[in-house]
């Protein structure tokens, strides 16, 4: 097992090859259990270590889930949103990028509307770079909570099947969980109406469907994605109510999986569109699950990342 | 299992044998219970004890003398590891590397006699990180610290409370413990590296 990352940023879930993800998840569970039923849960690791979280687009779950990591880390932590800053002013990503790198950021967490921001974000500061979503490009970090999810509910990611459900087409979650789930020897199915799918998907390590109702008992997990209202510019699908029927969630639907099967969204849901309330709450649902998670993974690659001298 | 046997000119200068290992621990064990039954807890002290192990081989090391321990008095003690790694002070010099198990009883720490226990006392920065580990956890009504092996060279003000062998080293020697549960056999053993 290797001890550290191969890589000095994380952009996408490509960096990581099947040792340095499971050694992310592996330190995932090792600071969760660490850390379980303590009084204090801070561990001093990153003291002294500046992680600046750089949000050019609207988060709430990603945003405060690597605060929460970077803090109970002991890294001091900047928080930037492009609303009422200089970006607002026409300031550019290279400039407030060299800013920030001028005030000493260890690492830069770092979402953005266009896809590759991270990446050029990286040549030009000497930190760590994490993207925490760009686009409709990847976000790798919510891959590994998906993935250490799957594995803490199903005790395993070889050979488990997972079905990805929904607009895939804008669904940076979706890239980043195909590849490193793949990575990881999971089998990846994508079921979405032809219209939410990407130009180029036969080249994915995918199969795709486009009949949910066909894969559902096959399925150990069942990855519902959020359709994007802010990115629904076109016509990707006649109706709500007719996407609702052939591609949503319900308890109808939910019955036909497997006793074990499990769901998961990466939030935030729209409850009634893609996934039924009651499903949404159910046990099988992985999703309150999800977030707590996320703090975990994220501690893990912060601190496999920015810890050690890089 | 091979058996360590008397080095050759050149190769590992041997400490302590499988035989001597398994002696050493049985005395430390009884020594653990002499100091329960005399630290202010209640009975034997035995309860009360919380034998802590630091990873790698503090973890086994710790899990064999609470096995002693109970062989010799017919009562089961507590177990548990603390791994240091997220509160070591050389991360930025030695880089990262990958954590190992944090598991503490069920029954916690709190106002009991934690005994933490390490295969080999060098540096004390080891033992200086344990023990903000355990602060983070809970309040111990006192910390006591056992080692198979004392080689020297503290760079903190730390001594231990029981020691297996004290060794007369020099700094630029290595000292290597080998436990079965890790290595596959038991011994100490010394190299000029």
């Amino acid at each position: 097992m290797p001890e550290a990352l191969k890589h000095r940023h994380l952009l996408e879930a490509a960096d990581l090859d099947r040792d340095d993800a499971t050694l992310v998840l592996d330190t995932a569970a090792q600071i969760e259990s660490a850390l379980a039923g303590r009084e204090v849960k801070k561990l001093p690791t990153l003291r002294g270590r500046t992680v600046v979280n750089l949000f050019f687009e609207d988060s709430t779950r990603t945003r405060i889930s690597f605060e929460l990591a970077a803090k109970r880390l002991s890294a001091d932590v900047i928080n930037f949103s492009a609303k009422g800053s200089s970006v607002s002013k026409g300031e550019s990503l290279k400039d407030t990028a060299l800013t920030l790198e001028a005030m000493g950021a260890d690492g830069i967490v770092v979402r953005h509307g266009a896809s590759g921001a991270p990446h050029r974000l990286a040549t030009w500061v000497a930190g760590s770079v994490v993207n925490a979503g760009d686009g409709t490009h990847e976000h790798p970090t919510q891959a590994l909570l998906d993935a250490f999810t799957i594995r803490k509910r199903l005790g395993r990611l070889d050979g488990v099947r997972v079905v990805i459900t929904g607009d895939v087409l804008h669904s940076r979650v979706a890239r980043s969980n195909v590849r490193l789930l793949h990575t990881l020897g999971a089998e990846v199915t994508l079921v979405a109406p032809p219209t939410l799918l990407p130009v180029g998907v036969e080249s994915w390590p995918v199969t795709v469907s486009y009949d949910l109702d066909a894969v559902l008992p096959g399925a150990d997990v069942l990855m519902m994605l959020r359709v994007q209202a802010e990115r629904m510019n076109a016509s990707f699908f006649p109706s709500a109510r007719e996407y609702s029927r052939r591609y949503g969630l319900d308890a109808d639907r939910v019955a036909r999986l497997g006793d074990d099967a499990i769901v998961m969204h990466p939030g935030p849901m729209n409850r009634g569109m893609e996934i039924a309330a009651d499903v949404a709450d159910s046990p099988r649902s992985t999703i309150v699950e999800q977030v707590g998670n996320g703090v975990s993974v994220r501690m893990a690659v912060l601190y496999l990342l920015l810890g050690g001298n890089a | 299992m091979a058996q360590p046997s008397t080095p050759a000119p050149g190769t590992p200068g041997l400490l302590l044998t499988a035989d001597d290992v398994t002696r050493v621990v049985d005395r430390m064990a009884h020594q653990l219970i002499e100091r329960a039954a005399s630290s202010g807890g209640e009975g034997d002290g035995l309860a009360d004890l919380v034998l802590v192990g630091i990873p790698t081989r503090g973890a086994p090391l710790a899990r064999r003398l609470a096995a002693r321990i109970e062989a010799f008095t017919g009562t089961a003690v507590d177990v548990g590891t603390v791994d240091i790694t997220l509160y070591r002070d050389d991360l930025r010099t030695r880089g990262v590397r990958a954590l190992e198990d944090t598991r503490l009883p069920d029954a916690g720490i709190d106002g009991r006699l934690v005994v933490l226990v390490d295969d080999v006392l060098f540096s004390g920065r080891s033992v200086r990180a344990a023990l903000d580990g355990l602060r983070d956890v809970g309040r111990p009504r006192a910390v006591q610290l056992a080692v198979l092996v004392d080689r020297g060279h503290r760079e903190l003000p730390i001594k231990a409370d029981f020691v297996g062998k004290n060794v007369p080293t020099s700094r630029a020697q290595q000292v290597k413990v080998r436990l079965v549960e890790v290595d596959g056999e038991d011994g100490v053993g010394v190299t000029d590296a």
